[in-house]
């Protein structure tokens, strides 16, 4: 074949398109990085994110190697959950999820538990007042191995009939507690006095003088305590921490923040087991000395919904939001709180309010936080921190959008760098930088809350790393997170919105005396 | 096969402006850190949509299905435009938008979260683009402009 000077230029005519192409795109690109991605790095280095490290390092006397004994007080729906994350779960679960995993590939339940790190920990120990509770607890806290129904031959864990007796026990270092609120407190007490470390789930405690107590035979006894707000391990909380540490929304003088839920197990109307009866829920030990109703299995089992036993949205959702916003900002205990709401949709025998609005009040800060709870519609509602330059939008991700008339980001906005229609900063877990969000597609993605999710085929339990945070500090002698004095701030503002909405007042904080007005 | 010079050089053009679309659909996912069609198969509707949404389940399948599309996009779209294995990347072409249009398609009652910036029933750009591709495989043109007619000579009798 011979190729003559028309066929090589008929041949090659296209080439010089493919040269504009990529000269095009160099310049597109040139153009994205003058804005997005110079701005990033300036902004990066004006705000240099430095991970902090919680957990202490290994101690050198090398005792990382000993086994902590635990024992677990309540293993309803909380205390079975705190158990699976802490790798202890009921055989039968786990045959069911090797079943699933072998008819299905991407079933990933089997994996993610047998892979989940093995923390050196045994349950010595377990109390629960409602017998097969107790006695399927008592199996699963001996399945430190993960076998199947099948494969299981260990012999069950000790049931303890009473906690104290649990406690006591010499061969438990530690308690986990995740019985009603009202048993907190004494169970705290009387774990601390004994030498044994304490978890315990929110809310710190039942009532106000119960607070002071906890925490003053907490630090006497010098015991590791860690309350069970999780969040304090969520990969966006510990970075928009970090962000704030360097003053990036400007002043801060809002934080909004809700609990929207619409589902009977979200307003705590549980199911209540049809096997239960007075014969085999122990109801007289449930009640606190003083204490006397009728054996009721509403009560026993939906607790959440009377203040007899519970906290409310107060103590159970509020505490959420509030040591969130705490971790982020180190708030503190409100000087002022006001709350008010009523029993607007779950008309069902209730006493504790479905409808919960509270306002805090942060004189000093200059800064107010509003929070906003239903049990009657799951719409979401962003979690808003919003200042004068710039605001944060947090959950999952940290979204930040820049304020019009910002004077910090001025030169920015003027020079076209960053929009403020369009998130300048959205940084999603598992990046380890962050990074800007241009394109609309995923703006929208991000707020249905659809995308990145599984981006690195990995969703890890956060409550897995606070479990994990409290035997490290255990073991190598440091303070958690979520310690006594975070628990305290988080029961104080807790209780001081309970009353202002019982007593329908505004309740103040005296910072000094440490006492409400 | 006769063909007119006129129609000739449009449908070289339309080749070119396929590649072009298809070169920078290819590159934009490049340069875009961390980029994935995660989002786009969860988004699936319609009755293939259980496809999709296996391969959004499984992680390995995942990034398979994103290194075809950037490998595949990008490599098409240089085929098409300098004018070499035509055939061959007009049928790659063929069965991506095929994907795209049964994973997302416009029917009667589908609402999408990608947001799209027209209207469309039964017939979207993706299926007017895959007709046009498949028009093209017809009627070859690399064998008269492209690198294509450096190694063969050209079919094509022009009027």
């Amino acid at each position: 074949m011979k190729i003559n000077r028309r066929d090589t230029l008929k041949g090659l005519a296209a080439v010089p398109i493919l040269g504009t192409y990529l000269f095009s795109v160099y310049e597109k690109q040139q153009e994205t990085e003058r804005n997005f991605f110079d701005f990033l790095k300036e902004f990066e280095k004006e705000h240099p994110l430095i991970e902090k490290k919680i957990i202490p390092e290994k101690s050198p006397s090398g005792d990382n190697k000993k086994v902590i004994r635990l024992g677990l007080i309540g293993y309803g729906i909380r205390g079975s959950m705190l158990a699976k994350s802490a790798g202890f779960v009921f055989p039968d679960r786990i045959e069911e999820y090797k079943l699933a995993a072998e008819k299905d590939k991407n079933d990933k339940r089997y994996e993610t538990i047998m892979k989940q790190e093995d923390m050196n920990i045994v349950f010595n120990g377990i109390c629960d007042l409602y017998e097969p509770y107790s006695e399927k607890g008592s199996i699963a806290l001996a399945n430190k191995e993960r076998k199947t129904k099948t494969e299981f031959k260990g012999s069950p864990v000790k049931r303890f009939v009473n906690y104290k007796d649990l406690i006591n026990s010499p061969d438990i270092d530690a308690v986990i507690i995740a019985t009603p609120d009202f048993w907190h407190a004494p169970m705290i007490i009387e774990a601390a006095k004994a030498g044994k470390h304490v978890y315990c789930e929110k809310c710190l405690t039942h009532t106000l003088d119960e607070v002071y107590e906890v925490r003053k035979t907490v630090k006497e006894a010098g015991i590791v305590f860690q309350l069970g707000h999780q969040n304090r391990q969520s990969a966006s909380y510990i970075k928009a921490s970090q962000l704030m540490e360097n003053n990036v929304l400007g002043d801060v003088s809002l934080i909004e923040t809700s609990t929207n839920r619409n589902t009977p197990g979200g307003a705590w109307v549980y199911d209540i087991p049809p096997e239960a009866s007075e014969k085999n829920v122990d109801w007289k030990q449930f009640l606190k000395p003083g204490m006397d109703l009728p054996f009721s299995k509403e009560h026993f089992f939906r607790w959440r919904c009377w203040w007899d036993y519970g906290t409310g949205l107060s103590g159970d959702m509020l505490t959420h939001e509030f040591d969130c916003m705490n971790q982020v900002m180190h708030l503190g205990i409100p000087e002022k709180v006001t709350a008010s709401g009523g029993i607007y949709y779950w008309k069902d025998g209730r006493n504790v309010p479905d409808v919960f609005n509270v306002l805090m009040e942060y004189p000093k800060r200059s800064l107010s936080l509003m929070y906003s709870a239903t049990l009657g519609s799951s719409r979401e509602r962003k979690r808003l921190l919003m200042g004068n330059d710039a605001v944060m939008e947090l959950g999952g991700d940290v979204v930040m959008y820049v304020e019009p008339g910002s004077k910090r980001y001025a030169k920015y906005v003027d020079a076209g760098k960053i929009k403020p229609e369009l998130p300048f900063v959205n940084w999603q877990p598992g990046s380890s930088q962050i990074d800007a969000m241009t394109s609309p597609t995923q703006k929208y993605f991000a707020s249905r809350g659809l995308m990145y999710t599984m981006q690195n085929g990995k969703l890890t339990d956060t409550t897995f790393l606070h479990i994990k945070e409290w035997i490290d500090c255990i073991r190598y002698k440091g303070v958690p997170s979520c310690n006594i004095d975070q628990g305290f701030q988080e029961a104080i503002t807790a209780h001081m919105s309970e009353i202002s909405y019982k007593e329908n007042r505004v309740v103040k904080w005296d910072a000094e005396k440490e006492k409400l007005i | 096969m006769a063909i007119k010079q006129s129609s000739l050089r449009i449908l070289v053009i339309l080749r070119i402006l396929i590649g072009w679309h298809f070169l920078h659909e290819g590159v934009s996912k490049i340069l875009q850190p961390g980029w994935t069609c995660l989002g786009y198969l969860v988004d699936s509707q319609g009755p293939f949509s259980f496809a999709f949404h296996a391969i959004a389940k499984n992680t390995t399948m995942v990034n398979v299905a994103d290194w075809m599309n950037v490998v595949g996009l990008t490599a098409i779209g240089l085929l098409l435009i300098i004018g070499l294995f035509e055939r061959q990347a007009l049928i790659g072409g063929v069965i991506l938008l095929a994907f795209y249009f049964l994973s997302h398609p416009p029917l009667i009652g589908m609402q999408y979260a990608m947001p799209s910036e027209g209207n469309y029933l039964f017939v979207d750009k993706n299926l007017i683009e895959l007709v046009m591709m498949l028009l093209l495989y017809t009627m070859p043109t690399s064998h008269v402009v492209g690198l294509q007619r450096l190694i063969a000579p050209s079919k094509f009798k022009v009027r």
